[in-house]
């Protein structure tokens, strides 16, 4: 399989985030993955936007960059917000740790990112905003 | 997202068509909520059957209906979960307080 990528960009409005994990799966077809992976990676997209809708620009709306590449049987995804960022990402990733409680968020985000995919890492900075960078392999038919 | 509820006597059950995320799980708890505070039920049934995408605001979802109805010493039952559905209920534990079938 040649490199190849796509990336987007979208405004930080939730109803874009059944968009955001459609179009990666979408594009992630290209490896005719099983439903279960595809379901996998559909869910983990719909986690990381998410995290970036509520927490990285809270009330109001910036851009999420979303990009996915595929490099042989590895699907690299990469979601970046440029909003208020994590302070504690090892906390933040803690199961059941959420900010927001108030607004019946189960704190599983992250857990669910780290379950469904191979790879996950968090890159985040104060004021800068937050990139996850996630990778999967899909299995090889 | 679509929500069809069935009334039977005391218990309300709660269909849901779609895709259950942070933007449904939003525009249907209003929905929902306005029914469960009718007082006139003291079980909860979602059925997932038409469910064709959840993830962890899905859960978020249903430990808040859980919540409401506790507060009428009433519970909480899910049916017809698939296997998507599944993986994420066994992965939140959420089974210790909630019945799934």
């Amino acid at each position: 399989m040649q490199n190849n990528y796509v990336t987007f960009k979208i405004p930080s409005l939730s109803i874009n985030e059944s968009f955001a994990r459609s179009a990666v799966a979408a594009f992630c077809s290209i490896l005719n993955p099983t439903i279960g992976e595809i379901n996998d990676i559909k869910t983990a997209v719909s986690e990381a936007v998410t995290n970036a809708v509520i927490h990285g620009y809270e009330n109001t709306v910036g851009e999420i960059e979303i990009s996915c590449r595929i490099k042989g049987q590895v699907v690299e995804i990469i979601i970046e917000d440029f909003g208020c960022g994590i302070i504690d990402v090892n906390k933040a990733k803690e199961p059941l740790f959420t900010t927001k409680p108030e607004l019946e968020r189960s704190g599983m985000g992250f857990a669910v990112m780290e379950s469904y995919m191979d790879e996950v890492v968090v890159l985040s900075e104060k004021d800068v905003g937050t990139k996850i960078v996630m990778r999967k392999k899909i299995s090889e038919k | 997202m679509n929500i069809e509820f069935i009334e039977s006597g005391q218990a309300l059950t709660i269909r849901l068509k779609g895709e259950l995320d942070h933007h449904t799980a939003d525009e249907s708890r209003v929905l929902i909520d306005e029914k469960i505070n009718e007082g006139k039920f003291n079980k909860i049934v979602i059925d997932f059957k038409g469910l064709d995408f959840i993830d962890s605001s899905g859960i978020g979802f249903v430990i808040g209906r859980y919540k409401l109805i506790r507060k009428r010493n009433g519970s909480v039952e899910i049916i017809n979960a698939g296997k998507k559905v599944r993986k994420i209920l066994d992965m939140s534990g959420i089974g210790k307080i909630i019945e799934i079938k």
